[in-house]
């Protein structure tokens, strides 16, 4: 298949599946502004303990916010990679943004284990109930980009992803960035404002 | 009839160069949450360091800048109706103006 014709234009000469896309992120948006919007209104109504400032640790969780603002500096060097049809490092920053997706994964599967040790469960408070919610959605979220940005990778290592396949990569780093911003706005509202 | 165009992305020296404002952001964040005296404006520092990031995300890595307006519209209505709807969400728990009256507790409240 050409890439002419594996283009699919609206009738306002956009990319269909960009277009698609973005929808589709607006409706994560009102996804997340409904659990931060939760979180926020039962913020301080737990009547029993842990408490956020009991338990969150914010040395911890700044490097992994660093980490995913760095995996989102490779997403887009992977971009520009592959639009300039250089295989190589599209395999690397591939590879890099979805391992940092990894270890964050990783950071975020420690801080729940830890704060289950701590008595801090879904059932335990509100505080738990939203903050497992909203933290655990956030995560699944970034498990899919996981899972995505590995399969573009595999097609990268078979050689199936050239400057014609690039909107695919760029239709993944839509929404990678968009778990980035995700993590942006948790990491004030729940970690920094207590 | 909205700006349909899809423009060129940004070359990878302006992807370093948001990478490195984010990083100092981010460090801005954490120092302003662990210095005392910053503390009398916390909140609203975080929130503009926050909105800042966001904003450089979503323009530069996602490319809205560049990219048709239509994409922004797609994206702008979803996350503003999601802010005013946390805002009044806010205001109907937290706030003076409340469904059982002025000062009231907010339906929240019990």
């Amino acid at each position: 298949m050409t890439h002419a014709a594996a283009v699919h234009h609206t009738s306002m000469g956009l990319d269909s599946r960009k277009m698609a896309f973005w929808a589709f992120i607006g409706s994560e948006c009102l996804l997340f502004g409904s659990l931060i919007s939760t979180y926020l209104i039962y913020k301080g109504k737990s009547v029993v303990g842990p408490y956020p400032h009991d338990i969150l640790n914010i040395p911890f969780t700044s490097v992994s916010t660093f980490d995913l603002l760095m995996s989102s500096l490779m997403m887009v060097l992977a971009l520009a990679a592959v639009q300039r049809g250089d295989l190589k490092w599209t395999k690397i920053w591939l590879f890099a943004t979805a391992f940092l997706g990894i270890l964050f994964l990783g950071g975020q599967v420690y801080e729940f284990s830890s704060f289950v040790r701590e008595g801090l469960t879904l059932q335990t408070n509100l505080f738990g109930c939203t903050f497992f919610v909203l933290t655990g959605t956030h995560g699944a979220h970034v498990t899919v980009g996981v899972l995505w940005l590995l399969t573009l990778w595999v097609r990268a290592l078979q050689g199936k992803l050239g400057p014609a396949q690039a909107v695919t990569v760029e239709i993944s780093g839509l929404y990678w960035h968009f778990v980035d911003v995700v993590w942006i706005v948790i990491f004030t509202l729940v970690y920094l404002i207590q | 009839m909205p700006e349909t165009r899809e423009h060129a992305h940004p070359n990878v020296g302006t992807y370093l160069r948001v990478a490195a404002i984010l990083v100092i952001l981010t460090v801005l964040e954490v120092g302003v949450f662990y210095v005392p005296a910053f503390h009398v404006v916390l909140v609203p520092t975080l929130l503009a360091l926050s909105a800042v990031k966001f904003a450089l995300v979503v323009l530069f890595y996602m490319h809205l800048k560049m990219d048709s307006r239509f994409f922004s519209f797609l994206f702008g209505g979803p996350f503003l109706l999601a802010v005013v709807v946390l805002v009044a969400l806010l205001f109907l728990f937290f706030g003076q103006f409340t469904l059982r009256g002025v000062g009231g507790g907010g339906v929240g409240g019990g």
